[in-house]
Parts: structure tokens; C-alpha cells; sequence
């Protein structure tokens, strides 16, 4: 294990720029389960959110066409396990008014205490969940 | 620019994810695992994104408004309550359980592997649970 990783530092000053972006050029936080629930319930078709989602869509070929050599992803998980998942995020954020994106990004740079506490908690029960599925259940 | 400017943004986020390795649930999972393959690649990610957000955080608090001159949204703090506590532990359970979050599952989706679908209806039937109830 290394400890320092510059590709992780240059891609996190990357995703810091589209939040600053949003942020100065639209003058929205960068949330994306709040982007993708409000995207849903009740905006139109030529929203800001539908473009912002879009360009995520399309990130992957942009990334093969500019930068080259899209690092391979393998998801190994199981389909209810992705499920499971899945219920907890859209709950657990629609709960907590926010995701990694909004509240330990966005959240944190503006200094929100709420933010910082929710981070927190992301890490502790995201620790607790690997802890059980890799070492007491050995998925 | 109205329009380009979320396109844009979106685009970035997505490059950032794939770049720094955070598209992948492994490496995610990594950072998760203290007792375990221990990653750190999200701290840096994290030191990375904060340290240009708050740069953008300063300028919209001295503006006050947009590029384009429009009433910049600073959202209110949410309460700390037994809402967000509730909601943060659950939203962990679930990141840790396959590693994946909102943004990373739509380049999942966006590079045409299903998982990243699977879980983004199953996270929109859970948006749409507490939708309900809420009402």
C-alpha cells in the first residue's frame, strides 16, 4: 500500500473545479442525489440538472477520446446486494438532505457543520458495513 | 452558457471520478477497510476537491452572485437532527456495502454496465419511499 496517490489528488482538484463551476456558473451546490430527486419530481427537459446528469453520462467517453485508457472497472457485487445498496443510498440520502458529493465536498469546503457530522457518520457505517461483509461474513 | 456550464461541470465531475480512481467500488471500498486492503486514495481525492471548492465557496460569498449575474442558492444548513444521523448512517451502510454512491453509479452507467442501473432505480425507489412518507 502506498500512502500518497497524485492521480487521486490531480482527479480530486478535477471534481473540485466542476463544483466550483456549478457553484460560481449556476449558482447551485454540486449535490447529485439532490440533483437526481429533484431531476425526477418535478423540472423540465431543459433544466440545468439534465445537462449536469448528461455530462456525467457521457464522462466515460469523453475520458476514452481526450485523456485515453479508461481504467478497467470490474463491479463484483451480487444483484440484491446492489439492491440493498441502492434502498440504503436513496434513503439515507433523501433522510440526510445529501450524498458524498453535496455534504462531504460541497458541504464541508462551505464549512456546514451539518455536512461535516454526516461525513463523519458516512465513514464510520461505510467502515462498519466492509467490516462485516469482508471480515465476519468474507464476501 | 446557461446550459453548457452544468454540461460542463458534469463532465468534469465524472473525468475527476474516473481519473482518481473513485469510479471504482475496490478502490472506495479500500479507503473503508482500516482492518483490511487499506486505500487512502479518498483522502487525497477529498484534500484535492476541497482544497479548489473552497476557493469557490470564497468567490460566491464575495459576489454574491453568478458569472451570468443570476441570485447564486446558497442552501440553508440542515438541521442537525435525528434525520440526518438516521439518514448519514444509512447512506454509509449502503456506500460501503458495493462502494458505489450517486455520481459514480451514473459513469457506471454512463460506460454501459448495468450494475450502475440496478442501483440507481433501487436509490430512486428509496428516494421516492421517503418522498412518500414525508408527505
Amino acid at each position: 500500500m502506498t500512502w500518497f496517490s497524485l492521480p487521486a489528488l490531480l482527479g480530486g482538484i478535477v471534481i473540485g473545479f466542476s463544483g466550483l463551476l456549478l457553484l460560481i456558473g449556476v449558482g447551485r451546490i454540486m449535490g447529485v442525489s439532490g440533483i437526481l430527486n429533484n431531476l425526477l419530481s418535478k423540472k423540465g427537459m431543459t433544466d440545468w440538472r439534465l445537462l449536469f446528469v448528461v455530462g456525467l453520462l457521457i464522462s466515460p467517453w469523453i475520458y476514452d477520446v481526450v485523456i485515453g485508457s479508461l481504467p478497467s472497472v470490474e463491479v463484483t457485487q451480487s444483484v440484491p446486494l446492489l439492491i440493498i445498496a441502492g434502498l440504503l443510498v436513496g434513503i439515507g440520502s433523501a433522510l440526510g438532505s445529501g450524498c458524498t458529493s453535496g455534504h462531504s465536498i460541497c458541504g464541508i469546503s462551505r464549512l456546514a457543520p451539518s455536512s461535516l457530522i454526516i461525513t463523519g457518520l458516512f465513514m464510520l457505517s461505510g467502515g462498519i458495513a466492509v467490516f462485516i461483509l469482508k471480515h465476519l461474513i468474507g464476501g | 452558457m446557461r446550459l453548457i456550464i452544468p454540461f460542463i461541470s458534469g463532465l468534469l465531475f465524472g473525468v475527476g471520478l474516473l481519473y482518481s480512481g473513485m469510479a471504482d467500488p475496490q478502490i472506495v471500498q479500500g479507503f473503508l477497510d482500516p482492518f483490511g486492503d487499506f486505500n487512502p486514495a479518498l483522502l487525497w481525492v477529498m484534500v484535492g476537491a476541497l482544497s479548489v471548492s473552497v476557493i469557490g465557496v470564497i468567490i460566491a460569498r464575495i459576489r454574491r452572485k453568478t458569472l451570468l449575474g443570476e441570485p447564486l442558492l446558497f442552501p440553508v444548513n440542515s438541521k442537525i437532527n435525528k434525520e440526518l444521523v438516521l439518514g448519514g448512517l444509512l447512506f454509509g451502510a449502503g456506500w460501503g456495502l458495493v462502494g458505489i454512491c450517486p455520481a459514480p453509479a451514473l459513469v457506471l452507467l454512463g460506460r454501459g454496465m448495468w450494475e450502475g442501473a440496478i442501483f440507481i432505480l433501487a436509490m430512486i425507489v428509496g428516494m421516492k419511499v421517503v418522498a412518500y412518507f414525508k408527505r
